[in-house]
């Protein structure tokens, strides 16, 4: 008995071992942690339920029989993140290079599947070069089990993929269909070809960092939500970030306590809006006033900053937060605001999170650049994401709320549950300036006229007034109210029920 | 008595005056600039006037719109504050020509004593005593010797067309002064191709300290003590007390005299200030008199309970002054402190922008006077003073602790502030012995003051309190709903400090019994109660039965608590945490040196140098436009110009590169 006991320790040490110690230190030196340190920061301490030690691929193909070390290259199993319930998969990039054979793909389906039976999230920590040669289409096989399974998980669980290492080629596919990437500066990367395929095809010189470093994919190709400064730091932030999110999509955000009291009055929130309506300011001090602890979870702040997204709580629940921003751009909608926000809505819609939005918005961003990259559709996403919604959908106009950027903006007319405008608010076609010129397009010659009937049209129109007797807005508040108000409606909100019709899936204009 | 007075001021004073006016039954009018539609003084006067304008010139400093404001209002009286046009005799005159009454001295003293070389002859007459020399240009060593005996050594010998210290020697007797006459002749004519010299008293560790006055229109004049205000950065004080530590019973009665007969010679009425300078021999000299209501006004009304303005007002209503001398006592030690929208760390360039958070300390023996409310605007318009914050305690060593710990409680957000700066003067061993001259910024910062990069005698306490802050958001962390039975989430007790530096061991829990939490920092035992709640900028605790208060800021997995003026950025992790992460490789800082970083955030307007181009030291390399000012932004020594990134029309950051140079 003893001696089997001892042969079970043996094993495990040797699953433990991964690459060796050489390797490990090679890790090390790069500034990257293994795939079990990694898990041993993001999980709580000791709950970690390791699956699939023993697992050891199958390929006898160049000498790979000769090679073999169970566990093959990824970790995987699950356990706990502040008593939550969590799967997680973390590849070895000491163990052939983190590479993915047939059973290390194996492995991860299988966590998958068993985090889409109980309902649990599932991590993805990356670290990898990418298919196992030696092992040919098997290979390329598992890759696709784990794309569709992804696929069938989303909008179920949770799926978040952090990048830690390498991730190119069929692999980056995985990450992508997940509902959040974060990244490691400096250490990771991603993108669908390589920098020497790159060169060879478009002569293109360019870096492993320039072309898919996390500088990159936040800023350029809005791929990923975060980056952060190492690995510690970015599983001590992915640990806040799991915060917010629900189990499954049966399940509500999860609560914890608050002692921000809900009808906090800000003062200041009343002179945030300046009186020179073409002046900006920061929509961010607007959130952080109104919601718990003044703690807002922004993701893609580096990425389409016109739009801000990110995750917060009233009163100790989760919120999603989407607001313009008129502090980039004027705060227009855009292609990239428009795909970044609609993504970030349809998440919080699948996982019954609210939807708070802030609107100061002047329209879409006119252009040549924008039109023929494909505004219309772009647009059309977000307005979609909003429509379709059913989480309860909180709207709070600031300022300017202009022509089909203010339907878009989760208007009423989107089903918006509250829809409240600030003193400031101008809810119009377009601003007073631009109509009048439309209006009196004859007389544009006389600017004695043109300005007596912008100020006109201002009066008449850059008001809440309008679209307050009309019932598109519900009232007007004062701003440092704007916090009691939106507690008051989420909990009004709390058992909100809403279906959209049955159908087999939407068709968003993609 | 009037019924309504208009404030020709804005911000603090403004506000300040509007106080004592409404608690004496008048009604107030104030004036403001297109700037200034929304600030407090607007709100908390009976009435106000938008005058127009944006800059002072065309706002607080155009009299015609003022005297068109108080005859809108019917204002009786016009209080001026301090600045602006509180001596400028233009004003009164005209104030008095449209009917109306200056709260302010009679112009002919305000026209006396703004002349330097009239206000000093006048004082030499009337007995008052000035620095000896400085009248005569010295041909010869034979005559400095002679002049120097008769204005008794030390003496200086300053350059006629100097500055900078160029040509200037000190010399304490006969020897020296031989020895030095020449060169200072020589360096003289070098520097400034003149060679006049003059001879004056070199006065030893210098000492600022002025007397108020107060009187009426019937000739009675007392003074309410001396104010010391030596702690200055290039002639603009940063803070003053009241009494001042350096002068006793006797130095004060024999300032107070000469103070009194000044203003006595020029038939002075209303609140009034006599500077001197005062040398370590306690040999004091007339500067000025400032014929004016001071900034630093309050130290003396809270040692003497008087409250000044109302006295003003009472003496321009012709009132009699219903004070004599012996009925003014100095009670306890009152200093303020001036708080200002500027960076210590940056030359201290002043910092505009919105208050985005801005809670005030409150408590008995803090006297705030701030014209600012959170969401209130530091343009670049005006004086960037944010507020003063003023402590009185029963003695100068419990007022300055009061203070430190005022600062500490002090949050301002939104704009860069000297808080700190004046926290760590506060805890300067000298200060605090009154061992200080006007000399004292200049020698101690030198380069300015960052609190990020300053040492601390408190690092113990910062690492006592992150861990129990830290402690605090794991706790609340792991009382999130939904989680799954078996799993026991423990709080760990033991944790590590990481500093950029350093790695201080603590240790945590909570004693249940007497609601403390028992603190090890090292071995070191601390006990910290404290109701602090989560989020909460400011965090008071008891530590050791000692109150200490710390700022609290947490960005991700870093926390920054300041803390009597160190600001320090730290993590908190456990044992096993703390191995891992001393694996991770720190992110080398960029050199900086061969780029051009915009100094401030502003608009890109001009680049006038082009890749590849030479360029000569003070040659300019860029305009950039920030906040409506053009700065010239240019090389500070030859260079060549590698790579430009950005183009005209980019709006920059703080810090962003613009050009790179060749090495």
């Amino acid at each position: 008995m003893h001696d089997i006991l001892k042969k079970l320790n043996k094993k495990r040490e040797l699953a433990v071992d991964g690459g060796g110690k050489k390797r490990r230190e090679s890790q090390h030196k790069k500034g990257k942690l293994t795939a079990r340190e990694r898990i041993e920061i993001l999980l709580d301490p000791g709950t970690f339920e390791e699956w699939d030690m023993f697992v050891e691929h199958r390929c006898s193909e160049f000498g790979m029989d000769d090679q073999k070390i169970p566990g093959d290259g990824v970790v995987t199993g699950y356990g706990t993140i502040n008593g939550k319930l969590t799967f997680v998969f973390s590849q070895d990039f000491t163990v052939f290079g983190g590479s993915l054979s047939e059973s290390h793909a194996e492995k991860i389906s299988k966590i998958m599947d068993k985090a889409l039976q109980v309902g649990a999230p599932v991590i993805g920590l990356n670290d990898s070069g990418g298919a196992r040669i030696q092992e040919g289409v098997s290979s390329l096989a598992g890759y696709a089990e784990v794309f569709q399974r992804n696929v069938l998980s989303s909008g179920v669980i949770p799926q978040i993929s952090v990048i830690m290492g390498p991730c190119a080629g069929g692999a980056v596919y995985s990450p992508a269909m997940t509902d959040f990437i974060f990244m490691v500066k400096d250490t990771s990367y991603m993108f669908v070809t390589g920098p020497d395929v790159v060169k060879t095809v478009t002569h293109e010189e360019v870096t492993h960092e320039e072309l898919g470093g996390a500088s990159t994919h936040t800023k350029k190709s809005g791929v990923a939500d975060l980056a952060f400064e190492n690995d510690v730091e970015a599983l001590f932030q992915l640990r806040r970030f799991m915060g917010f999110l629900p189990s499954s999509n049966k399940e509500l955000p999860p609560t914890r306590k608050s002692e921000d009291p809900a009808d906090r009055i800000e003062l200041s929130l009343d002179s945030l809006v300046p009186d020179n309506p073409n002046k900006p300011y920061d929509m961010k001090e607007l959130i952080t006033k109104v919601v718990d602890d003044r703690d807002f979870f922004e993701l893609q702040p580096e990425f389409a900053s016109n739009i801000l997204t990110g995750f917060a709580r009233m009163t100790g629940s989760p919120v999603g937060i989407v607001a313009n921003q008129p502090m980039v751009l004027a705060g227009c909608l855009d292609n990239n605001s428009a795909r970044k926000a609609a993504r970030f809505v349809r998440f919080c819609d699948c996982f019954n999170i609210p939807i708070i939005t802030f609107v100061d918005v002047p329209g879409f961003l006119p252009g040549t650049s924008q039109e023929y990259n494909g505004i219309i559709k772009h647009g059309a996403k977000l307005l979609f994401a909003f429509a379709e919604a059913t989480v309860p959908k909180i709207t709070i106009i600031t300022r300017k709320a202009y022509g089909g950027a203010y339907d878009v903006m989760s208007s009423k007319h989107l089903r918006g549950d509250v829809n409240y405008a600030w003193p400031h608010a101008e809810i119009a076609v377009m601003g007073p300036k631009g109509a009048v010129e439309i209006i009196f397009r004859g007389e544009l010659g006389n600017e004695k006229k043109i300005e007596k009937k912008t100020n006109e049209y201002r009066e008449r129109f850059a008001n809440p007034f309008i679209a307050g007797s009309r019932g598109f807005i519900d009232d007007v508040i004062n701003p440092h109210t704007t916090r009691k108000r939106i507690s008051r409606s989420l909990e009004m909100l709390r058992n909100k029920r809403l279906t959209n019709p049955w159908k087999k899936h939407d068709n968003i204009p993609l | 008595m009037f019924s309504k007075i208009l404030i020709a001021n804005r911000g603090e004073i403004a506000c300040r005056i509007i106080r004592t006016a409404q608690k004496t039954g008048i009604r107030t009018v104030s004036v403001c600039s297109d700037v200034d539609i929304n600030s407090p003084h607007v709100e908390l006067a009976d009435e106000s006037v938008n005058i127009g304008g944006i800059t002072s010139a065309e706002s607080y400093l155009d009299i015609n719109k003022i005297i068109e404001a108080m005859n809108k209002t019917n204002a009786d009286a016009v209080h001026p504050g301090y600045g602006f046009l509180s001596e400028n005799v233009n004003f009164s005159d005209a104030v008095e020509k449209a009917g109306k009454i200056f709260i302010g001295p009679p112009s002919s003293a305000i026209s006396v004593m703004g002349d330097k070389i009239k206000s000093k002859k006048i004082a030499k007459e009337s007995g008052v005593s000035v620095v000896p020399g400085g009248i005569k240009i010295i041909n010869s060593v034979e005559e400095a010797i002679k002049e120097a005996n008769l204005i008794k050594y030390p003496v200086m010998v300053k350059a006629s067309a100097g500055g900078g210290g160029k040509g200037m020697r000190i010399a304490f007797n006969d020897k020296q002064l031989k020895e030095n006459f020449n060169s200072a002749i020589n360096e003289a004519k070098s520097s400034f191709g003149d060679d006049r010299v003059f001879i004056e008293k070199f006065i030893q560790e210098p000492r600022h300290i002025e007397i108020q006055i107060v009187g009426d229109q019937y000739g009675n004049i007392i003074h309410l003590g001396e104010r010391e205000c030596s702690i200055q950065r290039r002639h603009q004080k940063v803070l003053e007390e009241a009494p001042s530590v350096f002068v006793d019973d006797v130095l004060r009665e024999k300032m107070a005299i000469q103070a009194i007969s000044l203003a006595k010679s020029v038939g002075y009425y209303s609140a009034g200030t006599v500077e001197f300078v005062v040398d370590k021999n306690k040999n004091f000299y007339f500067l000025e008199m400032n014929t004016r209501l001071q900034v630093e006004h309050p130290v003396t009304e809270l040692i003497t309970g008087i409250d000044l303005v109302h006295l003003m007002i009472n003496i321009a209503e012709g009132k009699k002054l219903n004070l004599k001398q012996e009925d003014i006592n100095f009670n306890g030690s009152a200093i303020e402190a001036r708080i200002y929208a500027e960076d210590s760390s940056r030359n201290f360039l002043p910092s505009i922008g919105r208050l985005t958070r801005y809670i005030e300390p409150v408590s008995k023996g803090i006297r705030i006077d701030s014209g600012v409310v959170e969401g209130s605007e530091i343009s670049m318009y005006y004086d960037p003073m944010i507020s003063k914050l003023c402590v009185y305690s029963k003695d100068r060593k419990s007022a300055i602790e009061s203070m430190v710990n005022a600062l500490d409680r002090y949050l301002i957000d939104g704009v860069k502030t000297n808080r700190d700066f004046l926290s760590n003067i506060f805890q300067n061993e000298n200060f605090i012995n009154g061992k200080f001259s006007t000399d004292f910024i200049g020698k101690n910062y030198a380069e300015g003051y960052n609190s990020e990069e300053a040492e601390t005698h408190y690092f113990d306490e910062i690492c006592a309190i992150v861990t129990f802050v830290h402690y605090k958001y794991m706790q609340r962390a792991a009382s999130i709903s939904n989680q799954v039975k078996g799993f026991n989430r423990m709080i760990g007790s033991v944790w590590n400090v990481i500093t950029s530096q350093k790695k201080i061991r603590t240790k945590i829990s909570f004693n249940a019994y007497n609601k403390n939490y028992d603190l090890y920092v090292k071995n070191k035992y601390f006990k910290v109660k404290s109701d602090w709640k989560i989020g909460f900028p400011l965090l008071s605790a008891l530590i050791d039965n000692k109150v200490l208060y710390f700022e609290v800021s947490r960005d991700g997995p870093r926390y920054t608590i300041t803390h009597k003026s160190t600001k320090m950025t730290m993590i908190v992790l456990s044992n096993e945490h703390t191995a891992l992460n001393s694996l991770m490789i720190p992110r080398k800082k960029k050199d900086t040196s061969n780029f051009l970083l915009s100094p401030m955030p502003g608009l890109l307007t001009t680049i006038l140098v082009k890749k590849g181009q030479k360029i000569q030291e003070d040659e300019p390399l860029v305009i950039i436009e920030a906040m409506k000012m053009e700065n010239i932004i240019k090389a500070e020594k030859d260079l060549v110009v590698k790579k430009i990134f950005a183009k005209e029309g980019d709006s920059l950051d703080v810090d962003q590169s613009i050009i790179e140079f060749e090495k």
